[in-house]
């Protein structure tokens, strides 16, 4: 029987085998040592590693996430949780301007190998402050990263790979999947030892031949949601096409589906201005235009603050009867 | 009585600063809150300075003190040569100068050993060429050249030069403090006996980022030593107009912190490496951290553009600190006094530092300008050594 584990427990394989792997991996956050975690992505790790490979960190994330930057430089390899995506904000300059262009402005002589990690989505009616979606603000800034993993095997897999990777990665989760199971193979299964998803690399989680839904994080679980309501009660086969990560993005996987399906929709959790979404639907323009039957869409959030009221903040997420009803506008 | 300032904080009266200078520790304590305001007003003692004695200058050779008057004097000419190349247009943007404040730099890195590392701020000509980077990489960025230190990408704020343990060159006031912190717990993770000097200006230590590095440093017990470089103006505003502290000045919100912290003055060499080195032990030994003020003024504005250099500060009072005291005259004079050198072998150190300024404009002049290609180098480590990870998904997203 096919191992299965929750999201959550994924995250914490893939973490613990690369602080098993190389001295230098370090986690630093807010209650990810003795709390073991707020959201227990961390659970157990500092009874394992102790305090000098688990640190507490106080509520300072400027602070904390600088200080990962600074020690990366001399080789450190900080994995830096931030309790939600949304607090990066108050660290903005640092994961902005510290993590992006340190590189660049020394002439290549410096890397900056950290990674952030968090949950970054709505949905979970904590007010607007707490359910910020930034993969397109940081994936705005060439240097950086963005990964945005939809289920536990990519999580394990993306977060070895990040953790492996020279450049910072900022890696996105969701707290809304965290408690989500999945198949995860256990490293006697694999070839190798073990699981690594490689950054860059988008995946088809449903083949389908009339329109292709393009999605990341948790929307790739709306649009799978949505497929089967479109293939029962409509005769539509929609293939789902897993980003996994923003930047770098797999251009060749968008187009060959969308040549093979020539619809495509854009189903995101960010907001649309300028959204994930904006990018790939402009680049299916200039690249595939011939191929299309009809013009590319985009689902993303309402355009509004998160809403605190769980009813009303529902209706603010893309669901898979919207997505059924914008793919039946165009099939 | 020390120096009074009247309502646009011009200075009125102007005795005992000599008494504040070199007498009982609480005395001068007092009295030199008001240091940068009182100090314009005396000539530098030239009589053997204060701290000579102590054992960290004692083990000074004779060719060491030269030595740190030849770097001194080679960032002012350095700086001298690029003003001169950016006023005929041959460098662009910003020129943050560091002349006046010379002796900083090139004391508390006199202090430093192999396992220990250097991060500033904008103003970072003075550090580069104190860790021993050579002019040449040094004007060539200036000058946007391929040739320069970072390749022609970081320009005036953003000389880096990592196998010198030289961590730049940071352009965002106080974005540097976490990094410093980063650092020294890096040296201090693998186990070293090192630190980190983290300087930063009087106008940085009002952001965030710094308390937040101060907390973290003290918390954490981090070898990093912060050391604010007071120049009494954080660009067009003085001190007073900008920060809140106690009349023990800037360096004593380390209290706050739990956190050693010193006051020196900046004109003297002497002073700055007795001061700043109980630091570099209580990081090295104790694996605590620490902030120094030092006391210093630059003779030029902010940066070449501040038009109003001499608008918040008296003409009067920019004089008088570079008439009486220059810390290149002060270091020559002693030197002079202690029989190190004579007036020619300075006139000689001069000379040979003024050629290589020259020299390393001429060096930046030929070199030639970085190719169009390399916009999309140094931006991923990953692509630039051509891995699977660099070749995997796109990267770039222009045209």
């Amino acid at each position: 029987m096919p191992r299965e584990i929750t999201y959550r427990e994924a995250l914490r394989e893939g973490l613990d085998e690369e602080l098993a792997r190389d001295n230098n991996v370090i986690i630093i956050g807010e209650e990810v040592a003795e709390y073991n975690g707020a959201y227990k992505v961390t659970e157990g790790l500092w009874k394992k590693w102790g305090d000098k490979r688990i640190i507490d960190a106080p509520i300072s994330e400027a602070g904390f996430i600088g200080m990962g930057i600074g020690a990366s430089m001399l080789g450190i390899r900080p994995v830096m949780e931030l309790m939600f995506f949304s607090f990066a904000y108050v660290a903005f300059d640092q994961m902005m301007n510290n993590a992006a262009t340190c590189r660049y402005m020394s002439g290549g002589l410096i890397n900056v190998p950290i990674v952030v990690r968090g949950p970054a989505n709505g949905g979970t009616n904590v007010g607007a402050t707490h359910s910020h979606t930034p993969e397109n603000i940081f994936a705005n800034m060439p240097g950086l990263k963005v990964v945005t993993p939809s289920d536990a095997h990519d999580a394990k897999g993306l977060i070895k790979s990040a953790i492996r990777d020279n450049d910072p990665v900022y890696f996105m989760e969701s707290t809304v999947l965290y408690g989500v199971t999945g198949w995860v193979p256990s490293n006697d299964e694999l070839e190798g030892g073990e699981l690594l998803v490689p950054i860059g690399k988008a995946k088809v989680k449903r083949e389908g031949t009339d329109i292709t839904l393009i999605a990341h994080g948790r929307a790739v679980v709306t649009s799978l949601a949505a497929a089967e309501i479109l293939a029962e009660k409509h005769n539509i086969s929609a293939e789902v096409l897993d980003l996994r990560s923003i930047r770098p993005l797999d251009e060749e996987a968008i187009m060959a589906s969308v040549r093979k399906t020539h619809r495509a929709i854009c189903i995101e959790e960010n907001k649309p201005f300028c959204g994930v979404g904006a990018q790939i639907s402009s680049m299916i323009m200039e690249q595939a235009f011939d191929d299309l039957d009809a013009p590319v869409l985009r689902i993303t959030s309402a355009d509004a603050p998160a809403f605190y009221s769980p009813p009303i903040e529902k209706l603010q997420l893309p669901n898979p009867d919207e997505i059924v009803e914008r793919v039946l506008s165009i099939c | 009585m020390i120096g009074k300032r009247d309502k646009k904080g011009k200075i009125r009266s102007l005795t005992g600063f000599l008494e504040g200078h070199f007498k009982l520790p609480f005395a001068a304590f007092q009295l030199r809150r008001d240091f940068l305001f009182v100090m314009a007003s005396n000539t530098v003692n030239k009589k053997t300075p204060a701290f000579a004695d102590a054992p960290i200058n004692k083990s000074l050779s004779a060719a060491d003190k030269i030595e740190l008057l030849r770097k001194m004097v080679r960032i002012r000419r350095f700086e001298q040569t690029s003003l001169k190349h950016y006023h005929n247009g041959s460098i662009g943007g910003f020129l943050h100068l560091y002349i006046g404040q010379e002796s900083v730099a090139v004391g508390t890195i006199s202090l430093l050993g192999e396992n220990d590392h250097v991060i500033t701020a904008y103003r970072d000509h003075g550090h580069a060429l104190s860790v021993g980077m050579s002019m040449d990489e040094c004007m060539a960025e200036l000058f946007g050249k391929a040739t320069g230190c970072s390749k022609g990408k970081g320009g005036s704020m953003h000389y880096f030069a990592p196998d010198k343990n030289y961590w730049g060159g940071h352009g965002i006031v106080g974005g540097q403090a976490p990094l410093g912190a980063g650092l020294a717990f890096g040296v201090k993770y693998k186990g070293l006996e090192g630190c980190c000097l983290c300087y930063l200006g009087d106008g940085a230590i009002n952001q965030g980022a710094f308390h937040e590095s101060l907390n973290l440093a003290s918390l954490w017990d981090l070898p990093v030593i912060y050391i604010i470089e007071n120049n009494g103006y954080s660009m067009g505003t003085s001190q007073e107009r900008s920060s809140a502290f106690p009349k023990q000045g800037l360096a004593a919100r380390a209290e706050g912190y739990n956190m050693d912290w010193d006051k020196i003055e900046g004109v003297s060499i002497y002073e700055i490496r007795a001061g700043v080195q109980k630091a570099v032990e209580r990081a090295h030994k104790q694996s605590r951290p620490s902030i120094i003020e030092i006391l210093t003024y630059r003779h030029k504005g902010h940066s070449v553009a501040d038009a109003n250099a001499e608008k918040y500060r008296t003409k009067e009072e920019i004089q008088k600190y570079m008439n009486e005291h220059d810390p290149i005259e002060f270091w020559k004079s002693t030197l002079i006094e202690e029989g190190v050198i004579t007036e020619d072998d300075y006139k000689k150190i001069n000379k040979e530092a003024g050629a290589e300024a020259d020299a390393s404009a001429e060096f930046a002049i030929k070199s030639p300008y970085p190719d169009e290609s390399e916009i999309f180098d140094h931006i991923y480590w990953e692509v630039d050594n051509n891995t699977e990870a660099g070749r995997t998904g796109r990267h770039f997203f222009h045209r």
